[in-house]
C-alpha cells in the first residue's frame, strides 16, 4: 500500500479503506439522518390532518389571519436560498472558494431575511392574542377551538424555525472553514451535506406553506 | 498455555481522559457496559422492593404513592436505561464492526457522542427520581400525565434525549453494514447478529423520531396548555396512545430482535453445526421489522378505537407470529442432530427457546381481540410482556455476555458458577412470572398496590421467585466480576466458532485487524471447516 499524499490524505480517517467509501458512508449517513427528521415532522402532520379534518371550518376561519404576502415572499426567499446553496457546491467542485464563499454568504443573507419575516408574523400574532392553547384571547375567529390552528401553526413553523436557525449556523461555520481553506473539488462532503439539509428545510417549509396560509 | 497479548484496546491508551475521549467502539461498548449495568440494578432493585411490598395484600412498608412512583421507574429505566441500549449499544458496538471486518463503525464520534447524550438523558431520570419520582407508569398516558403533581417533564425530557441516542446508534449500524463490509462479505455471508442489529437499527431510525415529537407536544401541553391532547380544549387523549404506540410497539421489538440476533449466533457457535435456513432467519428479521409499524393499534383494544381499527390490528398481529415462528423452528432445527456442548451460553440459549415461545405464543392470545377484552391489564399483560423481555432478551443479552465476555477481557469466568447462576435465574424467572399468567387470568389487575386476599398465595410465590432470581443474578455479579482479575486466559477463539471476531485476539487489538480480512467462508460453516477451541488447550 502506497502511503504517499495522494493514497492517504490528511482528511481520510484510519477506519475508511479510500476516500469514496469515506464520502458514500457520510453521504447514507445524511439521508438516513434525513427520514428520521421527515418522520419527527410527521408527528406534526399528523397531528394537523387530523384537527384539520375534525374543525374544517374552523381552519378555513382561521387561515385568514395569516398574511399571504409574507408567507409567499418567504417562499420565494427559502427557494432562491437552495439554489444559492447549491451554486455553492458547484463552485466548490469547480475548486472556486473564492465564489463558494459568496454563494454561502447570500444563503445566510437569505437565511436570515426569512427569520426577520417570520419574527414580524409571531409578533404580529403575539400582539393579537392569536397563540395556541390557554394562552389564546382573540375575538373573530369563527368556529369551535380556533387555538388549535394556532397551536399547530406555532409548532409546526416554530420547529421549522429551529431548523433554519441551526442551518444557519452550519452555514456560518463552512463560510469559515473554507476560507481557511479546508474544503477543495477533491472534499468538500459538509457542504455537500449541509446542502441536503437545506434542501429539506427547504422542502418542509414548500409543505407548511399551502397547508397554513393557502386553505381552499 | 492461552496468554493474554502485551497491548490491546484495553491498555493501548491509559488513564481515564483515555476512555473519556476514545472513538474506539470497542471501548465505547465497554463505557455503555458499566453505565447500562448499572441502571439495571437500580431497576431491578425497584422490582424487588415492589415484589417484597407485594408479599401481602396490605401495605406493608411503603404507602400507594410511593408504590406507583415505583413502578413507574422500574418501568422507565428499565425500558429506556437498560434493554433498549442493552444489546446493541454493548454487544453490537463490541462485536457488529468486527464481525463485518471493519476497523471501526462509520461514525466514531457520533457512536462516542451517543454515549454522552445516553448519560445527559441518563441524569435527567435521576434528577425525576431524587425530585419525588414520577407516577405515570411508563406509558406516560394522558391526560394523567398532564394533570399530576409529579415530576414527569424531567423524566419525559429524560427519555427524549436516550431517544437521540437510540438513534444515533442505529444510524450508525445502517451505515456501517452497507458500506464498511470487508472484501467477500457479501450480504448473505453476515454473520445474523449482523442481520438481526440491522433490522434493529431501522426500527430505531424510523420510529423514535414519532416517540421524540410526541414527548415533545406532552412536555408542551404539560408546560403552557396547548390543548392537543386535552378533550376540553378540543384536542384528544386517545391521540397520545396512538402517537405513543406507534414508537412503542415497534420498540418493543427494538428490544426483541437483538436478543433473537444473539440467539441465531449461540445456537450454531455452541452446537457445531451450521444455522438451518440461514436466508429464513435473516429475512424474518426484516419482516419483524416491517410488522412492528402495522400493528400498534393491539395496545388500544379498550381504549376507545373505532371496532373496525381494533378487528383489524388483530388481525394485522397475527402476522408477527409468523416471522417469530420461522425464527424458532429454524434454531430448533439447527440444534437437531448436532454436538450440542453445555456450556453456560447454550444454557442460555436453550432458556431463550422456552421461554421465548410461551412469552410469544401469550402474545398471540392477546393479540386476539375478544381474549384481551378479558384480559387487558390484568397480571396476565405483565406475565406475557415480562416473559418476552426477560425470558426473551435479557436471558439473550446474558447469554450473548457470557459468549464474548472472554473476547471483551481476555480472561474466562468461572464456568460451574456460570451454569448455576443460569439455573437459579431460569427457575426463579419462572416463579415469578408464571404465577402472574395464573393470577392475571383470574382478575388481578396490575399496577395495584393493595388486593384482595384470594390471590396471596400467588403474589407469596411470585416474591419467593423474585428472591431466587436476585440469588442467581449477584452470584453472576460476584464470578463476572471476579473473572476480571482471576479469570484464565480464554485464547482468541474459545467457543471454536467462526465468525471474525473469534479469529483475532482476545481482547482484540485496537484497530481489530492488521490487515482487513477477506472472508472466504460463511459464517457458520462448521460443516467444512472445523476450528480448535482454544479452552482444551488450557
Amino acid at each position: 500500500m502506497s502511503h504517499s499524499q495522494e493514497g492517504h490524505p490528511k482528511f481520510l480517517q484510519h477506519h475508511f479503506s479510500d476516500v469514496e467509501q469515506q464520502r458514500e458512508s457520510a453521504k447514507l449517513g445524511m439521508w438516513v439522518f434525513l427520514v428520521t427528521e421527515i418522520l419527527l415532522f410527521g408527528g406534526l402532520f399528523v397531528f394537523y390532518a387530523i384537527y384539520r379534518a375534525w374543525y374544517p371550518d374552523m381552519f378555513h376561519n382561521a387561515h385568514l389571519a395569516l398574511d399571504v404576502a409574507m408567507g409567499t415572499t418567504n417562499t420565494i426567499v427559502l427557494i432562491t436560498s437552495s439554489v444559492t446553496i447549491a451554486l455553492g457546491i458547484r463552485s466548490i467542485q469547480l475548486d472556486r472558494q473564492k465564489d463558494t464563499i459568496w454563494y454561502l454568504f447570500a444563503t445566510l443573507l437569505l437565511a436570515g431575511t426569512f427569520m426577520v419575516i417570520k419574527y414580524f408574523e409571531y409578533m404580529h400574532k403575539i400582539h393579537l392574542g392569536q397563540l395556541p392553547g390557554e394562552w389564546y384571547h382573540f375575538d373573530g375567529i369563527e368556529g369551535n377551538n380556533p387555538h388549535v390552528f394556532f397551536s399547530a401553526y406555532f409548532l409546526m413553523t416554530g420547529l421549522h424555525g429551529i431548523h433554519v436557525l441551526i442551518g444557519m449556523g452550519l452555514i456560518t461555520w463552512l463560510i469559515f472553514r473554507t476560507k481557511a481553506g479546508h474544503f477543495s473539488s477533491k472534499y468538500y462532503t459538509h457542504i455537500e451535506m449541509t446542502g441536503l439539509y437545506w434542501h429539506l428545510v427547504d422542502l418542509i417549509w414548500i409543505f407548511l406553506f399551502p397547508l397554513f396560509y393557502l386553505i381552499g | 498455555m492461552n496468554k493474554i497479548p502485551e497491548t490491546h484496546y484495553l491498555n493501548a491508551k491509559k488513564g481515564i481522559w483515555s476512555w473519556l475521549t476514545t472513538v474506539d467502539h470497542k471501548r465505547i461498548g465497554i463505557l455503555y457496559l458499566f453505565s447500562v449495568m448499572f441502571f439495571f440494578f437500580v431497576g431491578g432493585m425497584f422490582a424487588l422492593m415492589l415484589r417484597l411490598e407485594l408479599l401481602t395484600p396490605t401495605e406493608m412498608y411503603i404507602d400507594s404513592d410511593t408504590y406507583n412512583q415505583m413502578f413507574t421507574l422500574h418501568g422507565a429505566i428499565m425500558i429506556f436505561l437498560f434493554i433498549i441500549p442493552a444489546i446493541p449499544a454493548i454487544l453490537g458496538n463490541f462485536v457488529l464492526p468486527i464481525m463485518i471486518g471493519a476497523k471501526d463503525v462509520a461514525f466514531p464520534r457520533l457512536n462516542l457522542l451517543s454515549w454522552y447524550i445516553y448519560i445527559v438523558g441518563a441524569l435527567f431520570a435521576v434528577f425525576s427520581l431524587v425530585s419525588g419520582g414520577a407516577d405515570t407508569g411508563w406509558t406516560f398516558y394522558t391526560p394523567y400525565s398532564t394533570t399530576t403533581s409529579t415530576a414527569v417533564i424531567s423524566i419525559v425530557l429524560g427519555a427524549f434525549i436516550l431517544g437521540f441516542s437510540s438513534i444515533f446508534t442505529g444510524l450508525n449500524f445502517i451505515v456501517t453494514v452497507h458500506k464498511l463490509r470487508s472484501p467477500g462479505m457479501t450480504w448473505f455471508k453476515m454473520p445474523l447478529f449482523v442481520w438481526g442489529m440491522y433490522a434493529t437499527a431501522l426500527i430505531q431510525v424510523l420510529a423514535t423520531p414519532v416517540l421524540g415529537i410526541t414527548l415533545v407536544l406532552l412536555i408542551i401541553e404539560r408546560l403552557i396548555g396547548i390543548g392537543i391532547f386535552d378533550p376540553a380544549m378540543g384536542g384528544d387523549p386517545v391521540l397520545f396512545q396512538h402517537f405513543f404506540w406507534f414508537y412503542s410497539h415497534p420498540a418493543v421489538y427494538i428490544m426483541i430482535l437483538p436478543g433473537m440476533a444473539i440467539i441465531s449466533e449461540l445456537i450454531t457457535a455452541h452446537s457445531h453445526k451450521k444455522i438451518f435456513g440461514y436466508k429464513a432467519v435473516a429475512y424474518s428479521s426484516l419482516g419483524i421489522a416491517f410488522a412492528s409499524f402495522i400493528v400498534w393499534g393491539h395496545h388500544m383494544f379498550t381504549s376507545g378505537q373505532s371496532e373496525l381499527a381494533a378487528m383489524i390490528f388483530s388481525f394485522l398481529t397475527f402476522f408477527v407470529a409468523i416471522p417469530s415462528g420461522v425464527k424458532v423452528f429454524n434454531w430448533v432445527a439447527t440444534l437437531y442432530k448436532s454436538s450440542i456442548s453445555f456450556s453456560t451460553p447454550m444454557l442460555y440459549t436453550l432458556s431463550f427457546l422456552f421461554l421465548f415461545s410461551i412469552g410469544g405464543l401469550t402474545g398471540i392470545f392477546l393479540g386476539a381481540l375478544p381474549v384481551d377484552i378479558h384480559l387487558h391489564d390484568t397480571y396476565f399483560i405483565v406475565a406475557h410482556f415480562h416473559y418476552v423481555m426477560v425470558g426473551g432478551t435479557v436471558i439473550a443479552f446474558l447469554g450473548g455476555l457470557h459468549h464474548w465476555w472472554p473476547k471483551m477481557w481476555g480472561r474466562m469466568y468461572n464456568e460451574t458458577l456460570g451454569k448455576i447462576s443460569c439455573l437459579l435465574i431460569f427457575v426463579g424467572f419462572n416463579m415469578t412470572f408464571f404465577t402472574q399468567f395464573i393470577m392475571g387470568s383470574q382478575g388481578m389487575p396490575r399496577r395495584y398496590h393493595l388486593y384482595v386476599d384470594a390471590y396471596r398465595p400467588f403474589h407469596a410465590f411470585s416474591t419467593y421467585g423474585s428472591w431466587v432470581m436476585a440469588a442467581g443474578f449477584f452470584l453472576m455479579a460476584y464470578y463476572l466480576i471476579h473473572s476480571l482479575f482471576k479469570g484464565k486466559p480464554a485464547g482468541n477463539n474459545p467457543w471454536g466458532a467462526l465468525t471474525h471476531e473469534w479469529s483475532i485476539t482476545s481482547p482484540p487489538p485496537e484497530h481489530n485487524f492488521e490487515e482487513i480480512p477477506i472472508t472466504e467462508h460463511g459464517p457458520y460453516d462448521y460443516d467444512k471447516i472445523v476450528a480448535k477451541s482454544t479452552l482444551v488447550e488450557n
